[in-house]
């Protein structure tokens, strides 16, 4: 069987799925794409973080109209999981304002995005109500 | 020697569907009418600067001197999301300031009817094999998977953030700050759309992304506007009905988004603006509870109620109490958005950054008709695009 493959290089399946920031060893600032460098203080070293898993919505959207081929709605969510901002969509509920309130408590959790022509299946991730 | 700078000549051509003007017909009617404004000709300008964003093809400035007059002079294409019409107008300014010519033209224009979603109206098909691509190592599209990249997304969750940072927030509150606009737009003929809209119309309306509903987005639309700005020594030199209606810049400020934890998460669209806001109070030398009205950059509901915390209109934290007041209304004491603001007026977004400040020129020339604010003497201009730059503007009545 072919290995599954993360969404994004920054979504770690093994060791218990969590998200992998790159962080400054200058600032600590955190980010989670290829860097050339820190926007915060300049420096150019990174270490691996790993973030935590549980965290809570700052902010929400509940978004009805996009573009063709995403399944509407969704809830698109700013996490803070610990002091580490984390974009993601709020998954397992319900997509409406009476499920999905500011200041939830939610942790990451993991969904099959697809499978490609080698079986190979994609793994997305998204956070899900705590309680 | 004095290095101030005025506007000598504005104009904004009527917002909407504009089928039958492409780009360089609508960049032309405002220029041409900026100058006629302003008094002086084509043969006066010493610098152009222009901008259209959505347009394609690059030298929006170079194709529209073609039409209204080729004298050789520099032009600068800008390019800056919706700040685009600001930046353009603060480039001839920094000519001016730069003591490089008495005379600067800035045009913003864009065509933008029936676009749809402006970012996040894509995402492309899954490919046959898991390969990771771009900076993040994608092996999919992530718009809709990992949030959103729509605008009224993006924007939703601005002011969402400020809800859950500040409390007080809810649909209903955004959606009459809506309510407002739309009131406000019914006095301004030149508005793409000027329909009264009840808080119910606008809730029950279709939702974008929750808590905006299509009424309460910025609506996409054709437009341009252009302003022609003067050095103070040269306006010394016109005539006394061109002094009494220029209008002095008494800030012209550009900012981009300083890091901030989360900001590469959703834009941070307010450090910016407050830096902004800051300069500009300190550059001309007044305060927030000075302004007459405000033009700010509603191109959400949910964007309007965090600029009036970031302009400091109101205490840090307050904005939900002050919207309540009526503070913002075109008869309380800060007006906000009396064009009708982005969600009603439209958003043509290279034109956008200079036709809010023919709003509040018009208005500090009292030539504002049904919706004057009556004796205006001072106004802020604001605009933000998102990646993000922000101008701000504050402009002051002649006392000529």
């Amino acid at each position: 069987m072919t290995a599954p493959v993360p969404l994004v290089d920054y979504l770690v399946l093994d060791d218990g799925p969590h998200l992998r920031a790159h962080e400054c060893v200058n600032c600590g600032a955190r980010y989670f794409d290829r860097r050339n460098g820190c926007a915060s203080c300049f420096g150019t070293e990174f270490r691996d973080a790993r973030v935590a898993t549980d965290g809570e919505v700052r902010a929400f959207t509940i978004v009805a109209y996009a573009a063709p081929g995403i399944t509407t709605p969704f809830v698109a969510a700013v996490v803070d999981c610990d002091g580490t901002s984390v974009r993601g969509n709020l998954i397992n509920v319900k997509p409406d304002p009476e499920h999905v309130e500011l200041g939830m408590k939610v942790r990451l959790a993991t969904y099959v995005v697809g499978t490609d022509t080698t079986g190979a299946e994609a793994i997305g991730f998204g956070f899900e109500p705590a309680n | 020697m004095s290095r101030d700078v005025w506007i000598l000549g504005i104009y904004m051509t009527k917002f909407g569907k504009r089928p039958d003007d492409d780009t360089v017909d609508l960049a032309a009617e405002a220029a041409q009418h900026a100058l006629a404004d302003a008094g002086v000709t084509m043969a006066d300008i010493g610098v152009l600067a222009a901008g259209n964003l959505m347009g394609g093809a690059g030298g929006i400035g170079q194709a529209l001197q073609k039409q209204i007059g080729q004298t050789g002079i520099p032009v600068y294409n800008v390019a800056n999301a919706c700040a685009t019409g600001a930046t353009a107008l603060r480039t001839a300014i920094m000519a001016i300031k730069a003591g490089e010519c008495d005379y600067g033209l800035a045009v913003g224009v864009e065509k933008l009817s029936g676009v749809g979603l402006l970012a996040g109206g894509s995402r492309a098909a899954d490919k046959d094999e898991w390969t990771p691509r771009g900076r993040y190592g994608a092996v999919a599209g992530v718009d809709g998977r990992i949030g959103t990249e729509t605008m009224p997304g993006v924007f939703a969750q601005v002011g969402m953030e400020y809800g859950h940072k500040y409390g007080g927030t809810s649909f209903e509150l955004f959606a009459k700050i809506s309510e407002k606009n739309h009131a406000h737009s019914t006095l301004n003929p030149l508005a793409a759309y000027t329909k009264k809209m009840s808080l119910d119309e606008i809730m029950n309306d279709v939702m974008i992304a929750y808590p905006n509903t299509r009424p309460m987005c910025s609506a996409n639309c054709d437009g341009a506007a252009a302003a022609v700005v003067v050095s103070d020594s040269k306006l010394k030199t016109l005539s006394l009905e061109q002094q009494r209606r220029a209008v002095k810049v008494s800030a012209s400020i550009l900012t981009t988004d300083p890091w901030q934890e989360a900001c590469q998460i959703l834009p941070d669209v307010n450090t910016l603006t407050r830096n902004a806001a800051t300069q500009a109070y300190e550059a001309a030398g007044i305060g927030p509870e000075d302004l007459d009205l405000v033009e700010l950059h509603d191109c959400f509901a949910t964007a309007e109620l965090v600029h009036y915390d970031n302009l400091m209109l109101c205490e840090p934290g307050g904005a939900v109490d002050f919207f309540e007041s009526g503070a913002t209304w075109r008869d309380g004491t800060t007006p906000v958005n009396v064009s009708g603001g982005l969600e009603s007026k439209g958003h043509p977004i290279a034109a956008t950054g200079i036709a809010n400040i023919w709003e509040v020129c018009h208005h500090l020339r009292g030539e504002a008709g049904p919706r004057q604010i009556e004796n205006a003497k001072v106004g802020l201009a604001h605009v933000i695009g998102l990646g993000s730059a922000c101008g701000v503007h504050i402009l002051e009545r002649s006392a000529a």
